[in-house]
């Protein structure tokens, strides 16, 4: 299936290349360039592109581009979504993925993608297994190694690979055997010119931290479960159980995972637990334009709304602007025309603001729409949907252990039209 | 730069070496800077070798990191390879897996060194260890050498019967890998496919569905017997081979089951074609009472749970499946999952996107609820905005055009020119599409006339262009505005289009289009190519309709166009001259000009651009692309007639490919029991799980069909418990009642055997002990009152040639208990008796096992032409034939089938005629072919012919076959 890996840099610069099967010349990623040139924007380069011998499949992501290389048909969501894999493991394994970091691992990169793909076709894509496979490194890790001469290879064999729950690596031993669920909600919103909102959506997920000694296996139910409209699981999860009961039973993978993500169903009304007044406007004959915005708390269930970041893409022909906020910072690229303004918490009682005036260049006309203002905020210890956890189970092993759930409201893509 | 260091001081007998290479570094600076680089990259790679070569594994290993380095970025270490090559033996775990790595790369360019290897690997291959068996065959089979084929060829047959799922799965690998290493193999190869594909391993599924799809899509016969197992696997399997094993059964379905689709949308596309009335009719009768076919709901229902699946791939799988099988009010519950889909990476919306476009045009129901979901944020890259785009004009109707009208128009106003552009081609085709709203769309596009921006200009006048062709009686004041237009705008595409406008009207303007003209006319040079075709149909109307005023601008733009640069314009002036001036030589033409110039013309169409991708599986890569990909598989048409349904039955024993003794067969009635009193399609998830909690071994995989040895004890334990017996025993009932003869033979009586009793019976299954054995289930009794030990074979007094594979020893039979074991024997294609002495502590008893001759076949699945083809060859010796009498009530077709397949081990050839049967089958040792014919005539006689080379077995086949339909 797939043929090879390139991965190429902001500059055009292939650093890394991998073939599964027999060599493909990297002069095959020409095409790849020329596409690239043809797009203004990284993210304008088409996902699959057609070479006269073989297609080129990319995903964009850390400012790099995965490019790979197939050669008859395959289903290109397969080939997509593996590749997005790979860069979730190179995170997971590395804490960052950017080229500096791959080129440091190069052996430990390579190593990990022979043990991913055999002939092109998937093999572990599971991270439990990759790890026991090949240990990430860790700083303590590269001194022993260096001092004692180890490898990071690991020397028992893979066993998860052969067992039924593939996810969970065997033998697990902690002292401190905790389980942390993180319920983590954003809104999708766009508002209108008048404030009203247009279309909003909460999708939702549940990332888990699960340290638990042996074959733990864990029960999580809900409060209300029937918010919950459509719902996507981590493969540990019984889907029969959640079909009957609404409740989630599974033996969970060590360490870091996304248990569940879920959308709230659309009859629901979203609150939307933050307003944007604004007053932007250009005027035909002067050069200068005003400009004014105001960030208050709505529907906040009273709880504080922090890291507001508001950015917005200013029309090309605003020069330069001059602006006083009323706190935070706030940051105009004259280059790229774009304003963000971190405000940090919103207090009710003094409602930040942005206020002053833009400089247009002379001469041109006034742009015919108003920027969009994007938000970012962050809710703690507030699910907007409502959504409660009732209880957390264990079962299969004896110890008791520690528990914690937490609560958080993000703004997904949040934006207001002007 | 450490490590050397560290290996310089402690190896003596290497110092020399290394003293000279730092001579060489000394010597460097003074050279050109060219030449240098040259020397040290030589000298680099001498000093990796000297790592190579140390004792020192750190050396070694900071060598092989550093190649691997090299590697990766695509520099060229192949000179290494002789240094690399050696320590593919190394003890030392992390230089192994380099080495290898380094070896997949090269092996194929330094071919004479790369077979150094083979041997390790091939030593490997026999390890105790399963997943050291697996890593080998991987790399062995990764090194694309072509000398190597027949090893390679060797190693996967083994593997493929091996007792882990594990280094099965890596053979299914493997079969891809040597399938593009050498098409040859592709017969041998499909024979271990057909040998996988019965696997129950959920581990093994996807690997060798992809190992089909790759090798013989074509052989769609393979699955039929394997489709059940494969739809019940499904959901355990792992997520990429789920994706795989979808799509394979998207195909398949299609070509096994009726369409699903309501009669009346069938049936308007279809009578296009059919000319036929009474087949239509007869189209109808079986439409009307359509009820789907079990198997079919079986795939739906089992698919139904991955739309919930993590990994967008899957859930496009289903998606596609559903939009390509289920019903059409069913196909709805794939909209939710997709639309969930859009909150993932850029990439993985683009395709989704693009596959709800196509389908959002066929069928607007499915998305129309989550019409907002497709609403554009300003963020979003062009390609994805211009998709959203698609979608919302797709999705338009009279109930939701005047919100999405008022989206659009934030749209338009997008600093993001293209995509202003585009939308306002969305408005063109609302517009159009919904005429209601054509009206306030026209307004509305006029207003954009006075836009600033003039991509925006452009793009509304081609669209009102469009929209006025459809409707031009009363739009004279448009086309007024537009004429003024021209003044200011340059875009040429809109100039065009103005131009042509009055051209086509130029009645209903009649002041302003001599005007035009005339300006046109003086800025005729400095125009576009396209513009200037266009002044030319304007003076060519104008002539036509008002050649008082315009007569001579007209021949003035024409003589401009004469001399014009362009040999287009030249063409087309020449040929207006011709048909508009009347001379002596245009003749008859001309007369008709005005016909010719002011027809009536067709309205354009406004299409999506996703109308023509239906044609193509949605979620594929050609769909994507919207042009055919190589090794695209064609998703062919509901057949109009279902094919035989029970080709896909399966009996029990077959289905569980590996039996290992009472083990599994107490496994396989486990199963059995549970599917009966618990009717979920998990149930293997669920015991599988129970089994892993009550046993925390974990090298049981999900079905656990391997590891004999180390689940004896416990096999025992289990099969000494009194319902353990009984469900094993009601069970191999089952199975023989299907198609394994019912006759269980007697090996040793419980008088003469003190107690002990043994019965054997032949459970039909291919190849578990090696290509050649036959398969022998044999039952040992224990009827005394005391416990029997060490229950094992000896003395085997074969013939020569014959081999006998023995059963591992039954350590301890309690009383009254029962256990059941395999033993394979090969037979050589010979009646002959295998004897043996079958002992336990004590006692040692004579035994013998004599096969009855069908049961020394392994049956065939062939085409009716290959049957004939074959059987033409083996003519004259090799046939043998007689007429037998045939009881009435043995003259149905199912009747025959099941009373010869009972009698002997044969394959079904699908035979065209109704009164001949054809089975083929080929013996077990040799594989030489047997092929049996039945022809029924008049009067309950039967012609039997069997054509082998094996005249022996033949001839005793006959014999045997003779009675068995004149018995009723």
């Amino acid at each position: 299936m797939i043929h090879s890996l390139f991965l190429i840099n902001a500059a055009g610069d292939i650093f890394l290349e991998k073939h599964w099967k027999s060599v493909v010349s990297r002069s095959v990623c020409d095409y790849f360039f020329e596409a690239q040139e043809r797009a203004s924007e990284a993210e304008n380069v088409p996902p699959v592109i057609p070479t006269p011998h073989h297609y080129l499949l990319s995903v964009y992501r850390h400012k790099i581009f995965f490019v790979a290389v197939i050669q008859s048909e395959v289903p290109p969501l397969f080939v997509i979504e593996f590749l997005h894999r790979v860069v979730d493991t190179f995170q997971d394994y590395f804490g960052v993925c950017s080229e500096v970091m791959i080129k440091d691992n190069v052996v430990v990169v390579y190593e990990v993608l022979e043990e991913m793909l055999d002939n092109g076709f998937p093999l572990a894509t599971e991270s439990n297994i990759l790890k026991e496979l090949i240990k990430p490194p860790t700083i303590l890790r590269t001194v022993v190694n260096t001092i004692t001469g180890s490898t990071n290879v690991g020397d028992q064999l893979p066993t998860g690979q052969l067992s039924v729950v593939p996810w969970r690596r065997t033998g697990v031993k902690y002292t401190n055997n905790e389980a942390y669920f993180d319920v983590i909600e954003e809104i999708d919103a766009i508002i209108d010119k008048s404030g009203s909102t247009i279309t909003a959506e909460i999708q939702g997920v549940i990332d888990a931290c699960v340290k638990l000694t042996g074959m733990p296996d864990l029960t999580l139910s809900f409060m209300n479960p029937r918010l919950l409209d459509d719902v996507s699981f981590h493969p540990c999860v019984r889907f029969k159980r959640w079909e009957s009961e609404r409740i989630l039973s599974f033996i969970p993978p060590d360490g870091n995972f996304r248990l569940l993500s879920y959308h709230v169903s659309a009859q629901n009304l979203v609150a939307i637990p933050v307003y944007v007044k604004h007053n932007i406007s250009f005027r035909d004959s002067s050069s200068l334009g005003r400009f004014e915005i105001t960030v208050g708390p709505k529907q906040t269930m009273g709880k504080t709304v922090e890291g507001v970041i508001v950015t917005s893409q200013m029309p090309k022909g605003v020069l330069n602007m001059t602006l006083t906020p009323s706190q935070g910072t706030h940051v105009f690229d004259p280059v790229t025309k774009l304003l963000s303004w971190d405000v940090g918490k919103i207090n009710p009682q003094k409602l930040p603001s942005l206020k002053g005036s833009m400089s247009l260049q002379a001469g041109s006309s006034k742009p015919d729409e108003n920027p969009t203002i994007n938000l970012q905020f962050k809710i703690q210890q507030l699910a907007i949907s409502g959504l409660k956890v009732n209880r957390l189970d264990m079962y299969g092993e004896k110890y008791k252990p520690f528990k914690g759930i937490k609560y958080m409201t993000k703004a997904g893509k949040f934006q207001v039209r002007t | 730069m450490s490590g050397n260091g560290l290996s310089y001081s402690e190896q003596g007998g290497e110092a020399a070496p290394e003293l000279g290479q730092e001579a060489a570094t000394t010597t460097t600076p003074s050279i050109p800077a060219a030449f240098g680089l040259f020397c040290s990259d030589i000298k680099k790679n001498e000093d990796l070798k000297q790592m190579l070569e140390s004792s020192k594994d750190s050396a070694k290993l900071d060598a092989m990191k550093r190649i691997v380095g090299m590697v990766a970025k695509g520099k060229n270490a192949s000179e290494l390879f002789p240094a690399v090559v050696k320590n593919v033996a190394s003890k030392n775990i992390e230089i192994k897996k380099l080495v290898y790595v380094y070896l997949m790369r090269y092996a194929e360019e330094q071919q004479d060194l790369a077979l150094l290897s083979i041997s390790t690997f091939q030593r490997a291959l026999k390890d105790p260890n399963q997943l050291i068996r697996a890593s080998a065959l991987r790399v062995l089979s990764s090194i694309r050498v072509p000398i190597i084929v027949p090893i390679m060829m060797l190693a996967i047959k083994e593997a493929s019967s091996d007792l882990s799922p594990y280094v099965r799965k890596n053979a299914a690998h493997a079969i891809q890998k040597l399938y593009s290493l050498d098409p040859e193999q592709k017969e041998m190869l499909i024979e271990v496919i057909e040998k996988l594909l019965k696997d129950r391993s959920t581990l093994v599924a996807g690997s060798v569905v992809m190992a089909f799809e790759e090798v013989c899509p074509e052989r769609i016969d393979l699955i039929h017997k394997n489709y059940r197992k494969l739809c019940n696997l499904l959901v355990d399997v792992e997520e990429w081979g789920q994706v795989v094993i979808i799509h394979m059964l998207t195909r398949y379905a299609r070509t096994q089951f009726v369409s699903p689709w309501k009669v009346v949308e069938e049936y308007s596309e279809k009578n296009f074609y059919e000319s036929d009335e009474e087949q239509k009719e007869k189209d109808q009768k079986v439409k009307d009472t359509y009820t789907m076919d079990p198997d079919h709901r079986l795939l739906l229902q089992n698919t139904k749970p991955l739309l919930q699946s993590r990994n967008a791939a899957v859930v496009m799988a289903v998606s596609q499946l559903y939009w390509h099988l289920a019903p059409k009010s069913e196909a709805g519950i794939v909209s939710k999952s997709l639309v969930r889909l859009l909150r993932s990476n850029r990439e993985v919306q683009y395709i989704v996107l693009q596959n709800i476009a196509t389908m959002s045009i066929q069928r607007k129901g499915m998305f129309e609820p989550y019409l907002k979901s497709f609403y554009v944020r300003s963020t979003d890259p062009t390609m994805i905005k211009t998709l959203k785009l698609e979608i919302l004009t797709n999705l338009a109707n009279e109930a939701n055009i005047s919100t999405l009208l008022r989206e659009f128009q934030t749209y338009v106003k997008s600093q993001d020119k293209q995509f202003a552009a585009a939308t306002i081609q969305a408005i063109g085709r609302c517009a159009t599409n919904i005429t209601e709203v054509t009206d306030t769309c026209l307004n509305g596009l006029v207003c954009l006339l006075s836009n600033k921006d003039e991509i925006v200009v452009a793009e509304s006048v081609v669209v009102i262009k469009k929209l006025l062709q459809t409707q031009p009686a009363h739009h004279g004041e448009i086309i007024k505005h537009m004429a003024k237009l021209l003044d200011n705008i340059t875009v040429p595409v809109a100039r065009a289009s103005i131009l042509w406008l009055i051209g086509e009207y130029c009645e209903r303007v009649p002041k302003i289009a001599p005007d035009v003209l005339r300006k046109t006319a003086k800025s005729f040079t400095n125009e576009d190519d396209l513009v200037k075709l266009q002044i030319l149909n304007l003076g060519a109307k104008l002539y036509l309709t008002n050649s008082k005023q315009t007569k001579l601008l007209t021949q003035y733009v024409l003589n401009l166009g004469k001399y014009d640069q362009s040999y287009d314009i030249r063409d087309r002036t020449r040929f207006i001259r011709q048909l508009i001036v009347p001379n002596e030589k245009s003749g008859a033409l001309s007369k008709y000009a005005k016909k010719i110039f002011l027809a009536q013309k067709p309205a354009p169409l406004l299409e999506s651009p996703f109308k023509d991708r239906d044609h193509f599986q949605l979620g594929t890569l050609s769909h994507t692309l919207n042009t055919q990909a190589t090794g695209y598989l064609e998703l062919s048409d509901w057949p109009e007639v279902a094919p035989d349904p029970s080709v896909r039955n399966v009996e029990i024993a077959e289905s569980v490919p590996d039996s290992f003794g009472g083990f599994t067969c107490l496994l396989s009635s486990f199963f059995l029991i549970c599917s009966d009193s618990e009717d979920t399609e998990k149930k293997k998830k669920g015991i599988s799980k129970k089994i892993t909690t009550s046993n925390s071994s974990d090298t049981e995989s999900a079905s656990s069909e391997e590891s004999s040895s180390d689940s004896k004890s416990e096999s025992d334990s289990k099969s000494d418990s009194e319902p353990g017996k009984s469900r094993c025993t009601t069970s191999s009932k089952v199975t023989t009642q299907v198609s394994v003869p019912t006759k269980t033979h007697e090996l040793l009586h419980r008088m003469s055997g003190k107690g002990l009793a043994a019965h054997y019976h032949f459970s039909r299954q291919p190849g578990i002990f090696g290509d050649r054995m036959v398969s022998v289930q044999v039952t040992v009794t224990n009827t005394t009152d005391h416990k029997i030990e060490n229950i094992h074979i000896e003395e085997k007094k074969l013939p020569s040639g014959m081999r006998m594979h023995e059963f591992s020893p039954i350590e301890c039979l309690e009383p009254a208990g029962s256990v059941t074991v395999s033993v394979g024997i090969d037979f050589c294609d010979s009646t002959q008796m295998a004897s043996f002495q079958l002992c336990t502590k004590d006692d040692c008893f004579n035994v013998s096992i004599q096969p009855p001759v069908g049961e020394l076949l392994l049956p065939v699945t062939m085409s009716e032409k290959d049957f004939k083809k074959e059987q033409g060859m083996l003519t004259g010796m090799n046939e043998t034939s007689t007429a037998i009498p045939v009881a009435p009530q043995n003259s149905t077709r199912l009747v025959v089938i099941e009373k010869l397949v009972k009698a002997a081990n044969l394959g079904v050839v699908p035979s065209g005629q109704d009164n001949i049967h054809r089975f083929a089958a080929k013996t077990v040792h040799s594989g030489s072919l047997v092929l049996v014919t039945v022809e029924l005539k008049e009067s309950s006689t039967a012609q039997l012919v069997i054509n082998t080379e094996k005249t022996v077995i033949g001839s005793v086949l006959l014999r045997e076959l003779k009675p068995v339909l004149s018995q009723g």
